[in-house]
């Protein structure tokens, strides 16, 4: 298993590689560069000031040599300066990531618990009105955009109701501290983790229910009944079990995504997380951050799926890690 | 309501009214408000976006203020002269001045401003360029002798134009990386208390302020709120209090202005005096043609576009300059909404349905209803408009690289027209690169020259002669297609008073701001 996990990290670095390299040269592709966007935002552009910005940020160099110096700043893990916000770009990425990890993290464990709780419990009573509930639930929300869902919590919570706040992260001046400030950070957290939550729980909801309708209709359920066993201890240990591979293999996939995927609920909800971050950092063309972003969701995926490959594992002994 | 209700409720909001002018201004309390985007730096000496200069508008100051009608108000200065050749302004700096450091303000710091500016601030250094030299003969005078009088010059010491920098700090470091510009000290009624990236900006009262009794309020609070309708709802659950000109879309300015307890005003943007227009490539095409351009001045609606898109607020822009700014004239030729003569002068430029690239400005909705209707104008006339939808950096890039047929635009005017129209019109300023400068390339040796003769002459009255006759021939031309003068409206609750006090608005500071309690 170590030589396994060894193998996969080495060709994860050659893959993150490649992407930097990549998306180098496809930021770079875009109209506009951040020395034009900078002089805009002053309100003065003349020649001499926006040379002088593309020199401070090394954009007067050839582009080969510019990719040479941030591969190699990337090897000695330096993500480089940002050009707009005038800091690292490793230390913006730091400030913001818990933010990130904490609205991420709990949308996946709210849209992973409950998706495959009503998955399974739509399958257990497939044809019901339990069922058509679910499955009809599921597919609005799967359905519906994402920022309009946020809109319309909004106005239905903050606005009409007045149950919570609207946007950030905490009360701010409220200086709560303790038990306080937790409450008070979940209570900003509900609304967004929610929007996003509700999109993947709608999609592992139906995998659930796809996946464990078919697994009821293989011969060892039907061995299992056979023996005896309840209704309640073969959906759960037999079915639900074997029905779970491809939606490990869809929250793997979407885990690492849902690092750098939150732009639109970051935005809406002035969360101060790394989506925004990235979205601010397109529009302004601040190139080492947008890059800086990419190699860390990257890096995620990449973590995300070596996880993945080992949660298999342990849900299907019967799986073997191939040296 | 009946006739007796209004004429009560009129007079209890007259006695309140009056009643709270005679309390006074309140000290203490806390102002919660929008800063949309996000600053990259609050050092004023080396960032001069707009949202640097609203938030750090409070930290640091500048020698002089402005009126509402651009007359000048002391500032760090509490006095000024002018010798009657128009050569040399001596200022006289107010004394006792301190950093939020506790470091005195001096001379010597107005003296290291300056050079600070010239080596990093775009609009500084051509502010300056008539400077001769400055001089400090004592610790509370400073002399500026020019090359030869430059009329706009008293104009040019406002906080965002020549913010004045603590010598103690920075002289001898390299500006760029000294850590004092994450923790900026000026000598403002606020100072910089907390920066959390992505959430608030925190500024707290500076006790030791050299106007006595300022600041009234504690704490500032800037909130970064990224979306439009976000920021809307932010004020209209109570979480913010004012909401600086631009942070909402103006279809939802109707609808806040009625909520309880709300203000709104246009006030404050004299100084800028926002000006849109529509870039016209004078190189080629269509618009090559002086005819069709005067055409496309008959074709538009703007009176429409004002009242629709822009609600009401705002000016039809009648030529180059603002209605604020200094020598504006009206006496200029006219361009009401007519279909029939655009077509007539269609016909008359030869004009056979070539294909006309128009950019849109990509700064959120209210802009893209704008272009939306001015196409449907010039569709109306039979022009055939293409629309191309591009990102900020991909408009920059297209029409600083003059790659566009009709461009949607504004810029500030800065008070006077050497220092913000000419750069728009006369060929020295025709380059590659730049979004901001003869971007149309509109070349007229006349207008080289009333414009380079304007900037130096002497006494006003020559001046606004020149700029008249200028702005006659502009009209006349039309480089570009003039529409708006744009507003972008205020909105605070009505109980934060007199928080708009001079013609920079709310980037001045909120020195004179309290809250009614």
């Amino acid at each position: 298993m170590i030589s396994f996990i060894a193998q996969r990290i080495a060709k994860a670095i050659i893959v993150l590689l490649a992407l930097v390299v990549m998306n180098f040269f496809l930021i770079r592709m875009a109209p506009g560069d951040p020395a034009v966007v900078m002089a805009g935002e002053a309100g003065a552009g003349d020649q001499l000031f926006i040379a002088q910005l593309r020199e401070k940020f090394g954009l007067n160099q050839p582009l080969p040599v510019q990719l040479f110096l941030y591969v190699k700043g990337i090897v000695s893990l330096d993500l480089g300066f940002s050009f707009r916000q005038q800091m690292p770009v490793a230390k913006l990425i730091l400030d913001r990531l818990p933010a990130t990890l904490l609205l991420t993290g709990t949308a996946f464990a709210i849209s992973l618990a409950f998706g495959i709780l009503f998955g399974a419990l739509a399958a257990r009573f497939a044809g019901t009105w339990a069922d058509t509930a679910i499955t009809v639930a599921a597919l609005i929300f799967y359905a519906t955009p994402l920022f309009w869902v946020a809109l319309m919590a909004i106005l239905l919570f903050s606005v009409t109701m007045d149950w919570l706040p609207s946007f950030g992260y905490e009360t701010v001046g409220a200086g709560y501290t303790g038990l306080a400030h937790v409450l008070d950070v979940a209570a900003h957290l509900i609304l967004p983790a929610t929007t996003i939550g509700l999109f993947f729980m709608a999609t592992y909801a139906r995998m659930t229910r796809a996946s464990m309708l078919e697994v009821n209709r293989l011969d060892f359920v039907k061995t299992a009944r056979a023996k005896g066993l309840s209704d309640a201890v073969i959906q759960r240990r037999h079915v639900l079990r074997n029905a779970l591979l491809p939606v490990v293999t869809l929250a793997g996939l979407q885990a690492g995504t849902l690092v750098g995927g939150a732009v639109l609920t970051e935005t809406v909800f002035a969360w101060p997380g790394i989506g925004r971050l990235m979205y601010e950092a397109l529009l302004q063309r601040d190139y080492n951050l947008l890059l800086g972003v990419f190699v860390v969701c990257s890096a995620m995926v990449l973590a995300f799926n070596l996880i993945t490959d080992l949660v298999y594992r342990s849900v299907d002994p019967r799986i073997e890690f191939a040296s | 309501m009946s006739k007796r209700k209004i004429l009560i409720s009129l007079a209890t909001t007259f006695l309140l009214s009056t009643a709270a002018v005679a309390e006074g201004p309140k000290a203490g309390g806390v102002v919660n408000a929008v800063i949309q985007p996000e600053p990259p730096s609050l050092m004023m000496g080396l960032v001069q976006n707009g949202p640097t200069q609203m938030v750090a508008g409070n930290i640091y100051e500048g020698l002089l203020r402005y009126s509402p009608k651009l007359d000048p108000l002391p500032g760090l200065a509490e006095s000024w002269s002018v010798s009657e050749d128009g050569k040399v302004y001596t200022f006289k700096l107010v004394k006792g001045v301190t950093w939020h450091d506790g470091k005195p303000f001096t001379s010597a710091d107005v003296l290291f401003s300056i050079e600070f500016l010239k080596q990093t601030h775009a609009r500084a250094r051509g502010n300056l360029a008539q400077l001769d030299k400055v001089e400090a003969p004592d610790e509370s005078t400073v002399v500026f002798t020019l090359k030869q009088p430059f009329g706009p010059f008293i104009g040019i010491f406002e906080v965002g134009s020549l913010p004045m920098i603590p010598k103690h700090i920075y002289e001898g470091t390299d500006f760029k990386t000294n850590p004092a510009n994450n923790t900026p000290i000026g000598t403002g009624p606020f100072m910089f208390r907390e920066w959390q990236k992505g959430s608030f900006i925190r500024l707290v009262k500076n006790p030791s302020y050299h106007v006595k009794g300022k600041p009234n309020i504690d704490d500032i609070y800037w909130h970064v709120i990224p979306d439009a309708a976000a920021r809307s709802v932010a004020y209209e659950t109570g979480k913010v209090d004012v909401l600086p000109g631009g942070s909402v879309e103006n279809f939802d300015v109707p609808r806040l202005s009625k909520l309880k307890n709300t203000c709104v005003t246009g006030a404050g943007w004299e100084f800028f005096s926002p000006h849109s227009w529509l870039w016209l490539n004078n190189r080629s095409g269509p618009t090559a043609n002086k005819k069709f351009r005067q055409a496309l001045m008959f074709a538009i609606d703007r009176n429409m576009a004002k009242d629709v898109v822009w609600n009401g607020l705002g000016k039809v822009a009648t030529g180059p300059s603002g209605s604020a700014i200094k020598y504006y004239t009206s006496a200029v030729p006219k361009y009401d909404y007519d279909p029939a003569k655009a077509k007539a002068l269609l016909k008359e430029a030869g004009y056979a349905g070539e294909k006309v690239r128009m950019l849109p400005l990509p700064y959120g909705e209210t802009w893209q209803r704008w272009a939306e209707m001015v196409r449907q104008n010039l569709q109306d006339v039979g022009i055939n408009v293409e629309m191309i939808a591009t990102d900020v950096p991909g408009w920059n890039q297209k029409v600083s690289e003059w790659d566009y047929d009709i461009a949607f635009t504004y810029l500030y005017q800065y008070g006077d027209p050497a220092l913000g129209v000419g750069r728009n019109y006369v060929s020295t300023q025709i380059a590659k690169g730049s979004p901001f400068n003869n971007v149309e390339g509109y070349s007229n040796p006349e207008i080289d020259k009333l414009f380079a003769d304007g900037a130096v002459a002497f006494p006003d009255s020559a001046r606004e002669e020149i700029y008249a006759k200028a702005q006659k021939i502009l009209v006349e031309d039309v480089p570009v297609a003039w529409m708006l003068e744009l507003q972008f409206p205020t909105i605070t609750r009505c109980s934060v008073k007199n928080l708009i006090t001079t013609g920079i608005g709310v980037n001045d500071g909120f020195r004179d701001a309290w809250i009614e309690k």
